[in-house]
């Protein structure tokens, strides 16, 4: 088990930005996220959108306010625990004890959460059928490319997780690539690579149109898809990947005893503490009177937090608000002279 | 004030007052209409405000641009008539418009 300071949940920039606050004010702490990346909603709906009001950044993409942020807290040498999924919550006397899914655990006296709406899960078939086969023949990610190798495989999406798979699996398996529009959306050379492909013969194309039935529920043989008009058609296939894009699922945290509104975590706005004593909450996932959705909002909403979380982690000494132009002791834990 | 009314998947409808210039979206979020989820709160990046809209009135809507269809590629069960509510602005005209909410957001 691994003892810290504060447990940050989720790697947003508001989580980001609190390893800062709280490692200004001396504290370590750790951030784990479900995603295997650091950036939360910026990095995963929107990387290459801009940004026009983070203050004093004019303008900057859901990526580079990442990669600044992760430069931003270099000096506190926090580590990120990518892949991973808090599951479980509770309490051991003064302190929290956190679990993964993974069966990673870590212990402090203080949580943060800043999980935005919750974690990112692939949007699944909602087919009773595909869920039976999930993980047999149905799948919504490819870890390991080999067991893909001479099937025939219907490809379902239209954005650039579907096209590249489809070009890369193609190499070794017939691929039927399955859409409800006409179009696709990825990088220009993809898109010419799989116009290449699809004149070859080596991918298939049906559009627009979307899946009607899994025709084996125990082994996978076929699936029907029905076309816009109205035409059905049989498709020979034994595995399925589906890349309908990610959905947000609050998840595990509504299993915490946390006082919830709707799908957010009620905090008191003075420290943004939950109703369980050293929990926080903040960013997206918060709510209060007059609560606003906003980068910013989740930046001032840490700053405020981590002054609760030292009194916590520090019982016995005395918070100092310090600022970092004149503090050595800031200073000092940035690295600089 | 524009009526929008909000059909449920099994044929309940609500019909209430939405101020000019909120988005369709907001007008559900503020007086609670089930089965609008809007987890991103409108910046068009999740697809949990996806409603069907009604055949009379899809043309008299602007037309969805690019990121929006994009964006419906990740709705649960999108049709042709799929828009994300949050991208819907109400006006005067749109006064009586009504939209489908679909059986799930998620």
């Amino acid at each position: 088990m691994k003892k810290t300071d504060v447990i940050i949940i989720g790697a947003g920039p508001v989580g980001l930005f609190a390893v800062h606050q709280l490692g200004i004010k001396g504290l370590k702490a750790v951030v784990i996220d479900n995603l295997n990346k650091a950036g939360g909603q910026c990095i995963e709906l929107y990387p290459d959108k801009p940004i026009y009001d983070i203050p004093a950044v004019p303008e900057c993409t859901g990526e580079q306010l990442t990669s600044r942020l992760l430069e931003q807290i270099k000096p506190f040498k926090t580590e990120i625990f990518l892949n991973e999924r808090v599951d479980e919550v509770y309490q051991e006397k003064e302190n929290w004890v956190v679990k993964t899914n993974n069966k990673k655990e870590f212990i402090a006296p203080n949580i943060m959460i800043a999980g935005g709406v919750g974690s990112f899960e692939p949007r699944k078939i909602s087919l009773k059928e595909a869920e039976k086969l999930e993980g047999k023949s149905v799948f919504y990610s490819v870890k390991n490319k080999e067991n893909f190798k001479n099937k025939k495989i219907a490809i379902f999406g239209g954005g650039d997780s579907a096209l590249d798979w489809a070009l890369e699996l193609s190499k070794f398996s017939k691929i039927t690539l399955i859409h409800r529009r006409n179009e696709f959306r990825g990088a220009q050379h993809t898109l010419s690579e799989l116009k290449k492909l699809k004149k070859e013969g080596k991918v298939l194309i049906k559009t627009p149109c979307q899946i009607e039935s899994l025709d084996n529920t125990k082994e996978l043989k076929s699936i029907t898809i029905k076309f816009d008009d109205g035409k059905i058609e049989k498709i020979q296939t034994d595995v399925i990947l589906g890349f309908f894009g990610l959905i947000m699922k609050l998840g595990p945290i509504a299993k915490w005893g946390l006082n919830m509104y709707k799908k957010t975590i009620e905090v008191n706005p003075e420290n943004f503490e939950t109703n369980k004593k050293g929990i926080f909450a903040a960013g997206d996932i918060c709510s209060y009177p007059g609560k606003l959705r906003l980068i910013l909002s989740g930046f001032h909403e840490v700053a405020l937090a981590s002054v609760e979380c030292f009194k916590r982690a520090r019982p016995n000494e005395k918070y100092r608000f310090e600022f970092t132009t004149s503090s050595k002791t800031i200073k000092d834990r940035l690295g600089k002279k | 004030m524009p009526k929008i009314t909000y059909k449920d998947y099994q044929g309940t409808s609500k019909t209430i007052e939405v101020e000019s210039g909120l988005s369709v979206m907001e007008g559900a979020i503020q007086k609670e209409i089930p089965g609008i989820d809007a987890d991103c709160g409108g910046s068009m990046a999740c697809a949990t405000c996806h409603v069907y809209v009604n055949d009379k009135w899809i043309d008299k809507i602007p037309k969805a641009e690019e990121a929006e269809i994009d964006m419906i590629d990740m709705a649960f069960e999108p049709k042709k008539n799929s828009r994300l509510s949050c991208q819907i602005i109400v006006n005067e005209e749109l006064d009586g418009l009504e939209v489908m909410t679909p059986a799930k957001q998620t």
